[in-house]
């Protein structure tokens, strides 16, 4: 008798969370089990002592934009508003392998953002200054010191959008994103909070301008508290409960090549020609595209937006020219008026709103967890988040961060 | 590549288009008297649907017309076009 195929290999590993039945009732129910979602229930239960705590997810846990991102991780924006947040992610990240006890490789290779034009030179060179001045590390460096941070961009002046200069943070780097949800599962998990796949909210309920319940493809579910986390889907779901917002969803496309040696030893982002790139530890450039101009729910784009991405990418990494591109694909971003997110209280009590990162969530993933955590346990915004309101569009306190974020979130 | 069926010249790839947004925004009759809730949502707040969308096309490297659409954002299938002006024809996804 045979023994059959695979029967010397060893038991599967133990997974790192449970598959569990929904509970009929929560205290806080998290709609979107994405690093956002995932973050904040995490932070619910080990800040706040909140663990009767369920994260519903309509696909499988951190296969939305949490596997479509770039991994970005930096913290040089403009405004006082956005350097709070981010850069209170960013000490997080440099701390979380720590805090979770999980491996995230998170890799502080920093990020140069490319200067193409006399303008771009002066808005970076602003930002640096006002990077400095919120305490973050920023400087602005020329081409030579471009050259000598990542030998491989083509800074001669010598082609359509020469490279001027560049603004560094030399603490920015790359994660291992699936490694980030897969950490912040398991400790939310530990500590007793739910996560539900394949669950589809498809109602909300209120009684008395208050959230009741979420309705699900899996039934019905009572919640004290409900905490949006679901970025391409925010306006479907806010409006299940009669709340419009100011946010367009739009595909987000990005693409690897195959596996290479090392060549690439930072991160270099250019708003410019519209291309931002990385090498991933396992050895694949990782680039990121602009957003499709339209609307979009199908998770994909189209070509010529690749095609432009990788002439940009050619102009500045001539040395790319025979990479070959393993595959692409595309996410859905919630971009916002003012290219900031929405986080906090809605008109619905007991309901919370945190969308709007548009193209640049990943990074924000410890900071927003921890500040919508705060959030939803004192019904009242952290102040790290108390500028993002949703309000702030009719009373027209914008934080334009256009500049800092524009393509290349 | 994608092919938008333009109402003046035909089905043209969709490099040749610009996008404009949602379609049959109208500018307020009355701007000085809209509340600042009114302007922002005149200003801010447009349908984000997953699902059928009306929303304006120009053909730029084409008539450089403005038309309509109406475009699922699930799968991008475009499911009318129409000439600006003319109301939103029925269609179903």
């Amino acid at each position: 008798m045979t023994s059959p195929p695979g029967a010397h290999l060893p038991e599967h590993p133990d997974f790192l969370w449970d598959d569990p039945e929904p509970k009929s009732s929560y205290d806080v129910v998290v709609v979107g089990g994405g690093g956002h979602g995932l973050a904040t229930a995490y932070y619910l239960a080990k800040v706040h002592g909140i663990t009767n705590v369920a994260v519903l997810e309509k696909g499988w846990l951190a296969g939305g934009n949490m596997a479509r991102n770039t991994t970005i991780i930096r913290s040089n924006y403009l405004w006082d508003e956005s350097s709070g947040i981010y850069e209170h992610s960013l000490k997080l990240w440099e701390g979380l392998e720590e805090d979770l006890g999980y491996p995230i490789l998170f890799d502080q290779r920093g990020v140069l953002n490319l200067a193409h034009s006399l303008q771009d030179v002066r808005d970076s060179v602003r930002r640096v200054n006002a990077n400095r001045l919120n305490g973050i590390d920023a400087e602005w460096v020329d081409p030579a010191g471009v050259k000598e941070i990542c030998p491989i961009v083509n800074t001669s002046p010598d082609v359509r959008y020469p490279v001027l200069g560049a603004t560094y943070q030399p603490r920015a780097g790359i994660a291992k994103h699936d490694y980030v949800a897969w950490g912040y599962a398991r400790a939310a998990h530990e500590m007793g909070v739910d996560l539900i796949q394949d669950c589809e909210v498809t109602g909300l309920e209120t009684a008395g301008g208050r959230i009741t319940a979420v309705r699900t493809s899996r039934g019905r579910i009572a919640a004290g508290k409900v905490a949006l986390c679901a970025a391409g889907h925010s306006s479907v779901l806010a409006k299940m409960a009669g709340i419009p917002l100011p946010l367009a969803s739009h595909p987000l496309q990005a693409l690897v090549s195959e596996l290479l040696e090392p060549v690439h030893p930072t991160v270099v982002m250019s708003n410019a020609v519209h291309v931002y790139v990385s090498q991933a530890h396992k050895g694949e450039l990782v680039m990121g595209a602009g957003i499709d101009s339209y609307n979009g729910y199908g998770q994909r784009g189209s070509f010529h937006i690749i095609e432009q991405q990788m002439a940009a990418a050619l102009e500045l990494f001539p040395v790319f020219a025979r990479a070959h591109l393993l595959r692409t694909w595309a996410g859905i971003v919630d971009v916002s008026p003012d290219a900031s997110p929405i986080v906090g209280l809605t008109p619905v009590g007991g309901l919370y709103l945190n969308c709007g990162w548009g193209t640049g969530g990943f990074k924000a993933t410890p900071g927003v967890g921890d500040c919508f955590a705060h959030t939803i346990a004192h019904d009242k915004p952290h102040p790290f988040n108390e500028p993002f309101t949703l309000e702030r569009f009719t009373t027209g306190a914008l934080v334009d961060e256009h500049g800092a974020a524009a393509v290349a979130h | 590549m994608q092919l938008i069926p333009c109402p003046w010249c035909g089905p043209r790839e969709e490099a040749e288009f610009h996008y404009g947004g949602q379609a049959h925004v109208a500018y307020p009759e009355d701007p000085s008297a809209l509340t600042d809730e009114e302007w922002a949502r005149y200003v801010f707040f447009r349908e984000n649907p997953s699902g059928p969308f009306a929303e304006r096309w120009s053909h730029n490297a084409g008539c450089r017309r403005w038309f309509n659409a109406v475009r699922d954002t699930r799968t991008h299938d475009l499911l009318a076009v129409y000439r600006v002006g003319e109301p939103m024809p029925e269609v179903t996804a």
